[in-house]
C-alpha cells in the first residue's frame, strides 16, 4: 500500500429488495476483502436457510435478531482496501423507522450510495436517502441505478431514473452528483466496467470511489481548536508545562499565529505545536496535538482557540435541523444536556419552527411533536454561550447532540443553520 | 493534491488519539484492558501520543487467566516499567478460588468465559468507570456494531439494540453510579492497519508474533502450543514446528500458524496475503455462530 492513501468514508442505506447488502457483498467480494472462513460461515448458513448459492446479504448482517429477520437494524461498519485507497462502510437500514440511524451512518461520510431500481425508478425511499445525505451535507453522492440486467441494459430506462432525480434533486443542496448503472447481482460496472452498456462512458463504482477528490472536503480556511483536555506533565524536565490537547476541527494553525481564546477573548500566540514525534511548524484538520503559547492564560475542556482574524459567533440562541433519535418524545420546554465540540452547556428547546416530512420535503407548521425519527427546525438556548458555525461551512463546529439529564440518553442530533 | 490532508494511518491515528483524550476527559477512573496482545499494545502506544509529554494517565488493567504464555507476562512488566504506569491484575485463578466462578468441565475446557466475572470484579472493586479495550469492527460481526464509547449497565451487560446513537465526533459517556464504559479508539482499524501501524511506528511486541520453533500439536486445523495445561488425546502426538501467532489469548486456546515472518516486513507481507481472519485460529470463537455476540452481552472484553 502507498503511504499516501487516504482514508474515504461513505455511507449505504437501503431495505432488503433493493440489493444494498448484494452491492456491498460485490464489493468486498470482487476487491478480495472477504476471507476464505468468512465465505465459508456464510456458505453454510446459506445452505441451512435453503438460499440457492451464496446469501450475499450475510457478509452484512451481524446480530442474531438482524440473522433471523432477514434485516439490518443498525448501523454496521465495514471495511476493505484497494491498493489506492482504505475504505469506511457504514452500512444503515432504509426504512423509514431507521431515519436515525441513517443519519448516524451519514454524519460522518464523504460519500453516499444511494440505490435505485432501475425497473421502479425515483421512490420514496430514494427521495428520503438523497434528503438525508443533503441534509448531513455528505459532500459526494452517487447514484447507483441497480438492476440494470432486469431491464435489458437499457439506457432509456437509465435516462429515465436519471431525469426523475435531476428534478427532484434541483431542491437539495449537494455539491456533487454522479449517476453509474449496475447490477449489482452480475457484477456489472460495481469493481468491473459492464460489457452490456457500452453507451455509459463513466467510470465504474469502485474507480469512482478510488478516484474521487477529497481533500478539499475538510474545511481548511476557519482554523478552529476545540480544547480537550490540559496535558500538565508534572514531571522534573517539563516542569511549567502546559498544553492543550485537542483536534484541529477545520482549519491550519501555524506557530506563531496570533490566536483568540473564547469565549474569553484573550489573545497570545502559538508558541509551539507539539507531538510524541517531536513539534510541528504547522498542523491542520483533522490532527491531533497539543499546543502551548506565549501566555499564561486560564483555558479548560470547551474552550475554543481560534486564529484571531477568524471567529467563530459566540451565542447563547440557535437555530438547528434537529433529527430526534429516542422512543421519548421531547416535551415542551424541556431542558438538556447540549454538547457542542467539547463544550457541554444546558439547553432548552424553546420553539419548534416547522418540522419535515422526509418524502415529499414539505413544511408541516400543524404537526410539530418532536417523536423519533422526526426532522424538524428548531430554536434552542443555551444558558452559556457556544461558539458556532453554520453546520454547511463546518460538519464539526456546526454540530450538536442533546443529552437527556434523566436518562443520559442522546435523545437528538443537530445540525446549525 | 493538496499538501494540507492525512494519508489513512495518520488519520487513524488522530482519531484514536482524540477518542483517548474523551475518555480522560468523560471519566473519573479509567483504565486501559491490557492482555499483552498487539491492540492493547497499540492503544498503549497511542495514550502515549495522546498524552505527551505527560505519562500515560490511564491505568493498564491484566484479567489474568492463570493460562498465559510466559512471555506475554514478561512482556507486561518490562512495559509497565518502562512507561511507569500502574498496573491492576484481576485474577481469574482467584475468582475460582473464592467460588465466584467454576472451571468448565470436558476436553474442550478453557478458562475464556470465566474470564467475564474476574473482568466485572476488577471493575467494581477498582471502581472504574470506563475500560479501553483494543477491539475493532472488523474482527467480528458482533463487534462490527460497536460503538466508540458503548455503556455497559450495572450488571456490566452490552445491550446491542438499545446502543446510544453516535454521531459525528459527540461522545455521550454519562452515566449511572455502578454503570460503567467500554471505550473502543481503535474500533475503525482493520489488522492490517494495525500491522503497517506497528512496522510504521517500530512498536515492540511480544516475541510470540513472530515466526520462531515450538513444540505443539495439530488439532482444529491450528498448532495449539504445547504447555502444561495441555492434554493430548490418544491419537495425538507432539511436534516441533516453526511456527507464529496472529493474535495472543490463552496458551491452551491460541493456535498458531505455521510462518517463515521473523521481521515485521515479513509479516506485513504475510498478513497482506491472508485469507483467513486472525481469530480463525481462536477456538473461543468457533463455539457457534454468535459466540462473540454472547459473550459481549455478558460483559466480555
Amino acid at each position: 500500500m502507498i503511504d499516501n492513501n487516504q482514508l474515504l468514508r461513505f455511507t449505504t442505506a437501503g431495505s432488503v429488495d433493493d440489493g444494498k447488502s448484494t452491492l456491498i457483498g460485490r464489493l468486498l467480494y470482487d476487491s478480495k476483502s472477504i476471507f476464505e472462513d468468512q465465505l465459508e460461515a456464510v456458505e453454510n448458513t446459506s445452505k441451512q436457510k435453503g438460499h440457492a448459492g451464496v446469501d450475499l446479504a450475510l457478509f452484512t448482517d451481524g446480530l442474531r435478531d438482524e440473522r433471523e429477520q432477514g434485516i439490518t437494524i443498525d448501523v454496521a461498519y465495514r471495511y476493505f482496501t484497494t491498493p489506492k485507497r482504505k475504505f469506511i462502510i457504514a452500512d444503515t437500514p432504509g426504512h423509514i423507522q431507521y431515519t436515525r440511524n441513517m443519519v448516524t451512518g451519514a454524519s460522518t461520510a464523504n460519500a453516499a450510495i444511494i440505490l435505485v431500481d432501475a425497473r421502479h425508478g425515483v421512490i420514496e425511499q430514494t427521495r428520503r436517502h438523497a434528503f438525508i445525505a443533503s441534509l448531513l451535507q455528505i459532500p459526494h453522492i452517487i447514484v447507483c441505478i441497480n438492476k440494470m440486467d432486469l431491464v435489458d441494459y437499457s439506457e432509456q430506462a437509465y435516462n429515465k431514473v436519471l431525469e426523475q432525480f435531476e428534478e427532484f434533486s434541483s431542491k437539495l443542496l449537494v455539491k456533487d452528483i454522479r449517476f453509474i448503472p449496475i447490477s449489482a447481482l452480475l457484477g456489472d460496472n460495481v469493481v468491473n466496467r459492464s460489457q452490456n452498456m457500452d453507451w455509459y462512458q463513466g467510470a465504474p463504482l469502485l474507480h469512482t470511489l478510488e478516484n474521487m477528490h477529497i481533500s478539499s472536503d475538510i474545511n481548511k480556511v476557519d482554523a478552529r481548536f476545540p480544547v480537550q483536555t490540559v496535558i500538565r506533565p508534572q514531571s522534573e524536565k517539563f516542569i511549567d508545562y502546559r498544553g492543550y490537547a485537542g483536534r484541529i476541527a477545520s482549519g491550519v494553525f501555524r506557530k506563531g499565529d496570533e490566536i483568540t481564546v473564547m469565549p474569553s477573548g484573550f489573545t497570545s500566540k502559538i508558541k509551539t505545536i507539539d507531538t510524541l514525534d517531536g513539534a510541528l511548524e504547522e498542523a491542520f484538520a483533522p490532527m491531533s496535538v497539543t499546543l502551548t503559547l506565549e501566555d499564561d492564560i486560564d483555558i479548560s475542556r470547551g474552550d475554543m482557540i481560534v486564529r484571531s482574524n477568524n471567529k467563530p459567533e459566540p451565542t447563547q440562541d440557535i437555530e438547528v435541523m434537529l433529527c430526534w433519535l429516542n422512543d421519548a418524545p421531547a416535551k415542551p420546554r424541556a431542558k438538556y444536556t447540549i454538547q457542542h465540540t467539547s463544550n457541554e452547556q444546558k439547553a432548552m428547546i424553546k420553539e419548534v419552527v416547522y418540522k419535515i416530512d422526509i418524502n415529499t420535503l414539505d413544511r408541516n407548521s400543524e404537526d410539530k411533536a418532536l417523536d423519533m425519527n422526526a426532522i424538524a427546525k428548531v430554536k434552542i438556548r443555551t444558558t452559556k454561550p457556544l461558539m458556532v458555525d453554520d453546520y454547511r461551512e463546518n460538519r464539526t463546529t456546526g454540530s450538536i447532540i442533546l443529552v437527556d439529564d434523566a436518562t443520559n440518553e442522546t435523545v437528538a442530533a443537530g445540525m446549525i443553520v | 493534491m493538496s499538501k494540507y490532508y492525512l494519508n489513512y494511518l495518520d488519520e487513524l491515528e488522530s482519531e484514536a488519539m482524540y477518542v483517548l483524550r474523551e475518555v480522560w476527559a468523560q471519566f473519573d477512573n479509567p483504565v486501559i484492558l491490557f492482555s499483552g496482545g498487539k491492540d492493547s499494545i497499540v492503544v498503549t502506544h497511542l495514550a502515549q501520543k495522546a498524552f505527551y509529554p505527560a505519562k500515560i494517565p490511564f491505568a493498564l488493567m491484566h484479567v489474568d487467566t492463570g493460562h498465559n504464555f510466559p512471555e506475554t507476562i514478561k512482556f507486561r512488566d518490562d512495559l509497565i516499567n518502562k512507561l511507569g504506569a500502574n498496573l491492576i491484575v484481576g485474577s481469574v485463578q482467584e475468582s475460582i478460588d473464592q467460588g465466584r466462578v467454576a472451571e468448565e468441565k470436558g476436553k474442550n475446557a478453557t478458562r475464556n468465559a470465566l474470564q467475564i466475572t474476574t473482568l466485572l470484579d476488577a471493575i467494581e472493586s477498582n471502581k472504574v468507570d470506563c475500560a479501553i479495550g483494543g477491539g475493532r469492527r472488523d474482527e467480528e460481526k458482533a463487534r462490527a456494531k460497536e460503538r466508540f464509547f458503548s455503556h455497559r449497565d450495572d450488571f456490566g451487560q452490552w445491550d446491542p439494540k438499545n446502543q446510544r446513537p453516535e454521531l459525528w465526533n459527540l461522545f455521550n459517556g454519562k452515566h449511572f453510579e455502578g454503570e460503567h464504559f467500554r471505550a473502543f479508539p481503535i474500533s475503525n482499524w482493520t489488522e492490517m492497519d494495525v500491522w503497517n501501524y506497528i512496522k510504521r511506528e517500530n512498536i515492540q511486541i511480544p516475541s510470540l508474533y513472530f515466526a520462531h520453533e515450538r513444540e505443539c500439536v495439530r488439532r482444529n486445523d491450528s498448532w495449539i502450543p504445547n504447555s502444561e495445561f495441555l492434554k493430548l488425546e490418544p491419537n495425538e502426538e507432539i511436534v516441533s514446528k516453526k511456527i507464529r501467532f496472529r493474535t495472543l489469548g490463552d496458551i491452551t486456546i491460541t493456535g498458531g500458524i505455521e510462518s517463515e515472518a521473523d521481521t515485521l516486513e515479513k509479516i506485513v507481507d504475510e498478513v497482506s496475503t491472508m485469507r483467513q481472519t486472525e481469530r480463525g485460529n481462536r477456538s473461543d470463537d468457533k463455539r457457534s455462530e454468535t459466540a462473540m455476540e454472547d459473550r459481549k452481552k455478558q460483559g466480555y472484553f
